[in-house]
């Protein structure tokens, strides 16, 4: 009995985004099949990895991370260079001192250490808010006019705040981080949503809602595997944006990432551990779709971005 | 491939003779496509219909057991590409690799690693579940001796022996011959001797070749020398080929129904770098690998590949729940604040991160309402203020805390009113809709 390859047809393919601008521009997205099937399908970009970076110095994360991060976080704008110098592809700049909990920085105080950052750096730039739906209006809204023209992802654009946000993206030429809350149909009715409201559904990136490994990991990965189904194979075009996965800020927060060699002996050594906690959630979500990832770890990147070589 | 009932009608007598109890061979038909009847029952069915009907009656991948006993382990039988079709049904299994070369100390330290693997995550024991002992030398003592030394310092834990010199895997099978090992591998060269071995020792069986139709034909060859208990390696080593190559041997297998391919597959890892070992591996768990060998297998390894094959290996339909328990987040203490969740992972998993995030230690109990989001087993009935009341009670939380006061979720605020009736006594605040509006709300009260 003679093999004949099962192949799917995919009558889909995914947006290509485009981010930053010149040599070092970034190009995500293209799959015109599922991840990695290059026998059935061709894959122009490899997924991208972006290096997380604050605004304000990281007190709250854990030790193991800022020994990775050395003495640059207190400085967004050398953490952001050092990003770069660590072979990131691109640099994700979280704005979370603007959140009211935190040092309730102004909106205009956050476009100006973004402007900072975008000078900075020659690789992209994604900038996403506090997470505080309310706040994030203001601070993207600014954000998005401070660094007009650099091609930037603004976000997290979300169902409470979606029009403000992708108003301020579209009058600034910026592209779209939208983010749902682990579900399929929520996922594709906000780029409907965008798209009424007249945003370019080629401008979207979508984000799914990342969990960390052992912390609901298998959820993000099938709605992640559903999302990527309809888009190639039902060819539905409010599902082929990119996908992004914002893991760094789940890893960071579980256990297994913080807790030290005494107090969990049965888990192995903290450093590792944790290391591994980001990068093997990255392989999860690369091998449910993802087109970006957000990190912490400079390390788990540079680990990550092998995995991705091997996968290409 | 289940087949319909007026396919399995064309092979029948056509006599309607009604001696399997059903009043013509097609009602017969009907019964067996339903899987409500056996073949068995005609008395003249032909060797053709029975062929046919126990082919299609097969899984499309086979069903595989490393080991006997309470260890044994069983892989394959799997029956979709996507886990939100159905479900994975047997977790892949992680074996770690010992050389004859590291007989010995060396050896005895990778036994040990298995011995002490297990961890308890979610209410299940995970562990490194099979030792895989790797002839380099081609010295069948030296690998026999390596054997023993697994079987003595690891009863029971299935064991893998890997040669393609059949004089090795007899020499290493003589210790082990009665705890239906696997033996890998039959190879082009060798597919007589090591199936006449596995045929004599009724161990399981890998057939290793480069690319997939030679591992097609050499399946075949191997069946057809009598063993059925097969296992696959198609050569790939790289994430990219092992993604490729188990998505065309899944594919074949279950949606065309291609027998030659119907057999789990054995993924071989092994890295000189720790963490790139575990990367491979992980590609593995996802990407249809049943067995995976490892160079080695750290504690922290494990649990970050443990905790993948856990997740991934849940019923989508069944959420993962945890168990019902009053948990200490943080330093907690009696006067610290307590709350109350159902314990439906994600919720809990969510809840939990939020607290942790809030850097206020707390107290959180985490109700059983058989794995139903807050709204949801509200909605059931689950979720009640009588309920509530009598976990709470039954719970013995109030040994720990010096306070009366249970904070709720803002989605049911609705049972305030009842639950301080029901909980005499108690002081019932309203928390958040979301558990992102915990840390707000926790620091507030700090
Ligand atoms: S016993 Fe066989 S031949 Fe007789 S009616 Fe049943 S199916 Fe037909």
């Amino acid at each position: 009995m003679a093999l004949t390859i099962p192949k799917e047809t995919y009558s889909g393919k995914i947006y290509n985004v485009q981010l930053g601008s010149g040599a070092k521009a970034v190009t995500i997205g293209g799959a015109s099949a599922l991840p990695f099937l290059s026998f059935e399908g061709t894959f122009p970009n490899r997924p991208a990895v972006a290096l997380e970076v604050a605004d304000i110095a990281p007190d709250d994360w854990p030790e193991t991370l800022k020994k990775a991060i050395g003495g640059v976080s207190a400085n967004p704008v050398q953490w952001a260079k050092f990003c770069q110098e660590q072979g990131a592809d691109i640099v994700a700049l979280r704005l979370i001192g603007t959140h009211p909990d935190q040092q309730n920085k102004s909106p205009e105080e956050a476009a100006k250490v973004a402007a900072d950052v975008a000078a900075a750096i020659d690789i992209p730039l994604v900038i996403l808010g506090s997470g505080h739906a309310e706040k994030d209006t203001q601070v993207l809204q600014a954000v998005a006019t401070a660094t007009r023209g650099k091609n930037c992802a603004i976000g997290k654009a979300v169902e409470e705040n979606y029009k403000t946000v992708a108003a301020a993206a579209m009058a600034n030429d910026h592209k779209l981080i939208a983010m749902s809350q682990l579900d399929v149909n929520l996922a594709k009715q906000l780029n409907i949503l965008l798209s009424q409201m007249g945003f370019d559904k080629e401008r979207i990136i979508m984000d799914p809602m990342s969990s960390a490994l052992g912390y609901g990991l298998e959820y993000t990965y099938s709605v992640m595997e559903r999302i990527r189904q309809a888009a190639l194979l039902q060819n539905d075009p409010m599902m082929q944006t990119p996908i992004v996965c914002d893991i760094g800020a789940n890893v960071w927060k579980v256990k297994e990432t913080m807790a030290p060699d005494a107090e969990a002996p049965e888990w192995g050594g903290l450093e590792d551990r944790a290391r591994a906690w980001e990068v093997i959630t990255a392989s999860g979500m690369l091998a449910a779709g993802a087109d970006l990832l957000i990190m912490r770890h400079p390390g788990a990147m540079a680990k990550t971005k092998e995995l991705i070589s091997e996968l290409m | 491939m289940a087949l319909s009932g007026v396919e399995i009608f064309k092979h029948l007598p056509k006599t309607n003779c009604k001696k399997c109890g059903h009043p013509t061979c097609l009602a017969f038909a009907m019964k067996l496509a339903a899987k409500q009847a056996s073949l068995d029952a005609c008395p003249d069915a032909s060797e053709d219909a029975k062929k046919l009907l126990g082919a299609a009656a097969a899984p499309p991948i086979r069903a595989i057991t490393l080991g006997t006993g309470d260890k044994a382990v069983k892989v394959g039988d799997e029956i979709c590409l996507f886990r939100h079709e159905k479900k994975f049904f047997n977790p892949s299994v992680f074996a770690v690799a010992i050389k004859d070369t590291e007989a010995g100390d060396a050896a005895a330290k990778k036994i040990e690693a298995v011995k002490t693997s297990e961890i308890d995550r979610v209410g299940q024991k995970l562990r490194v579940e099979a030792i895989a002992v790797i002839e380099t030398a081609g010295d069948p003592a030296k690998f026999a001796g390596v054997v023993k030394q697994v079987v003595d310092g690891a009863p029971g834990v299935p064991i893998i022996l890997v040669s393609k010199n059949p004089a090795v895997i007899e020499a290493g099978i003589s210790h082990c011959a009665d705890k239906k090992p696997l033996i890998y591998a039959a190879t082009a060269e060798n597919a007589e001797a090591m199936a006449k071995i596995a045929k004599e020792k009724k161990a399981s069986l890998v057939v290793a070749a480069d690319g997939l139709d030679a591992l097609a034909e050499l399946s075949e060859k191997v069946k057809g020398l009598g063993v059925e208990d097969l296992v696959l390696d198609s050569g790939a080593r790289k994430a990219k080929d092992m993604i490729e190559q188990y998505t065309i041997i899944r594919r074949a297998a279950i949606k065309k129904g291609f027998k030659p391919l119907g057999y789990p597959i054995i993924s071989f890892v092994g890295r000189d770098d720790a963490l790139s070992e575990a990367a491979a591996a992980a590609v593995g768990v996802m990407k249809y690998a049943s067995i995976i060998i490892l160079n080695n297998v750290e504690k922290w390894k494990m649990l970050a590949l443990l905790s993948l094959r856990q997740n991934i290996y849940t019923d989508p339909q069944v959420p993962m729940q945890v168990a019902q328990n009053v948990y200490k987040v943080g330093d907690a203490k009696e006067s610290s604040p307590l709350m109350i969740t159902t314990n439906f992972s994600l919720s809990y998993f969510i809840v939990r991160g939020e607290v942790e995030n809030s850097k206020v230690p707390s107290w959180l109990a985490v109700m059983d309402n058989e794995g139903l989001s807050v709204l949801t087993a509200w909605a059931a009935g689950k979720f009640t203020a009588s309920k509530i009341a009598q976990f709470i009670t039954e719970s013995g939380v109030e040994k720990n805390i010096s306070h009366k006061e249970l904070i709720i979720p803002g989605y049911v605020a609705i049972l305030s009113g009842s639950l301080e009736e029901k909980l005499p006594g108690w002081k019932i605040t309203v928390g958040p809709r979301e558990a992102n509006g915990l840390p707000t709300f926790l620091k507030a009260r700090a």
